[in-house]
């Protein structure tokens, strides 16, 4: 079996999303809360605090510096982990996704519906931080709205670099091995919570070349300052290309993985 | 007037073989299942049937053979034959953050069904399995016989013409497992072909129209169960204590018996004239005669070696 055959689906992808959206919503109190309060915490720990001793960074203040930072992280962590513990959990200890290939979807289709129900939760999230953010008066309208697309195309990225986790990881708790040793550094060094540019040279290029995070906070930077270059569309390119491919594999480890 | 009855069989497999890397699971197995029989496959643990049963729905690719399903062949009309069946699988994989009437209405939409129609189908299911009550209940609060119940409703939910049942009353009481036999065989008397497994012998008795003995991969028997009893066991069974002076009168008596254990059973079509030889000849104390059973030949067959 290839890595990399082309999956053939469906628009009944839609079904699986729909399955996850409906799950969602039972539980929305508690699902709308943590991209309500997230973003006041840092808000106020990092940029409000820690930020009163930094008069001003790449020539804007501290907190206007995080803001952009604090939306691309939770669109990293809302479509990781729910394509890392989440679909581990309905596909190992619920046994969802074996329910569902017993019906005319293919195991292709559900995976594809997952990713894109990720994908979907970056969105929501980054739709709700967005108003929160705007309150405060750090981001620039209308560019950021545009942060609303671009989460979904971000989150799409994460939610295939999870699912590919998922797919060779030998039990849950090994999946504590990406957040640890990927997630966690990208959130330090994509150009976070300081400028990229500190970091030596070879590094720099080192974490554009790896860390799908410095892309995403890179265009979601630019989108709040509205400050917009054709430099953002090689991040955008490199963004949409390596979910291509990394979409396919995850689809194709998830076949090997569950159809024996 | 000559009535002429013919059986469309629905299932037809030749040399079916399926292999996990070195190991064969299922060793190059043929059988064929009629449209609206009642089909059992049974055998200890590992013997292959769970893996054929998932040959069939279209979710585990073979490895050599030919496996049709209402005359499509498996490994290329998976999507059209996964439209015309029911699953109920060996662990329950009801959705746990939905209501009972919220996991047939996800699972109806799988299958195209449109919310209107999806509405009365869901209402009629849940009548016929008897958990009308039950609706808005979340699955977590169920017992097993219910998620079970409510796991055969969902089966049922595509109106198929196929149901495959992998241990449908696995782990139930006795009542429980009484109300899934009467809602098979109400489904068989729609004409609904059943295909199941099953570690329970009676159940396979009571249900099965026709039923195959499989082990290490391969099919050792089939038939109708009376028939494989009659052909294997006999009538009847004469149990005694496992005692040289038995074995050789029966030696004498050139009777067809097994050592299982510390009993010795005679396999016989006439119960009276051996318990007499044996009471007569041998002057043994306990000596039981009782009718034969599938468990008889399912243990003839495959002997009574524990399978991990």
């Amino acid at each position: 079996m290839s890595y990399f055959a082309v999956p053939k689906i469906s628009r009944r992808v839609l079904k699986v999303w729909l399955r996850n959206r409906d799950v969602f919503m039972k539980t929305y109190k508690v699902n709308f809360l943590p991209p309500f309060l997230e973003p006041l915490l840092y808000l106020f720990a990092l940029g409000f605090g820690l930020g009163r001793y930094i008069d001003v960074i790449e020539g804007i203040s501290y907190v206007k510096f995080i803001a952009p930072a604090l939306i691309a992280i939770s669109v990293m962590n809302s479509s990781f982990f729910e394509c890392t513990f989440g679909s581990y959990v309905r596909m190992y200890y619920q046994k969802t996704f074996d329910a569902i290939i017993a019906t005319p979807l293919s195991i292709e289709e559900v995976i594809t519906g997952e990713l894109l129900w990720g994908a979907t939760r970056s969105l929501i999230y980054a739709t709700i931080m967005l108003p929160v953010i705007a309150a405060f008066g750090l981001i620039e309208l209308p560019s950021s709205l545009l942060i609303i697309p671009f989460s979904f195309i971000a989150g799409f990225l994460f939610a295939t670099i999870g699912m590919c986790f998922t797919a060779i990881t030998p039990n849950i708790n090994s999946l504590n091995y990406p957040t640890f040793l990927f997630i966690t550094p990208m959130f330090l060094f994509s150009g976070t919570f300081f400028p990229l540019a500190l970091l030596p040279e070879p590094i720099q290029y080192f974490a554009l070349a790896t860390l799908p995070l410095t892309h995403v906070v890179r265009i979601t930077r630019a989108l709040t300052l509205a400050n917009l270059s054709g430099f953002l569309l090689l991040s955008l390119a490199w963004i949409v290309l390596v979910s291509l491919i990394l979409f396919v594999l995850a689809v194709n480890l998830m076949k090997r993985r569950l159809i024996v | 007037m000559r009535v002429v009855v013919c059986i469309v069989s629905v299932i037809v497999a030749e040399d079916l073989t399926k292999q996990f890397g070195e190991f064969v699971a299922v060793d190059s197995v043929s059988f064929a299942v009629g449209e609206g029989e009642v089909f059992g496959f049974l055998g200890p643990n590992g013997a292959g049937k769970t893996t054929t049963m998932k040959m069939i729905q279209c979710v585990s690719p073979k490895t050599a053979g030919k496996l049709t399903v209402f005359g499509m062949e498996v490994s290329t009309h998976q999507r059209e034959i996964k439209k015309l069946l029911g699953v109920v699988p060996q662990e329950n994989n009801l959705d746990p953050d939905f209501t009972v009437h919220e996991n047939l209405m996800v699972y109806s939409r799988y299958f195209d069904i449109p919310r209107t129609s999806a509405e009365r189908i869901i209402a009629e299911l849940l009548d016929f399995v008897q958990l009308s009550h039950k609706k808005d209940t979340l699955i977590e609060q169920l017992s097993g016989g219910m998620k079970r119940r409510l796991i055969l409703a969902r089966a049922l939910i595509n109106t198929p013409r196929m149901l495959i049942l992998d241990e449908p009353t696995i782990g139930l009481d006795p009542q429980a497992r009484h109300l899934i036999w009467d809602k098979i065989k109400s489904l068989q008397s729609q004409g609904i072909t059943v295909v199941l497994t099953t570690h329970y012998l009676e159940e396979a008795a009571r249900l099965c129209d026709r039923l195959v003995i499989m082990d290490y991969g391969k099919i050792l028997v089939q038939g109708k169960p009376d028939e494989l009893v009659r052909e294997y066991i006999g009538t009847d069974i004469v149990e005694a204590e496992n005692d040289p002076k038995v074995i050789a009168c029966l030696e004498r008596n050139a009777s067809s018996y097994d050592v299982l254990g510390g009993r010795v059973q005679v396999y016989t079509n006439n119960p009276q004239e051996i318990t007499y030889a044996l009471l007569k000849e041998c002057e043994l104390g306990q000596i039981t005669a009782r009718s034969a059973t599938l468990e008889d030949v399912f243990l003839k067959l495959t002997g009574k070696k524990l399978r991990e």
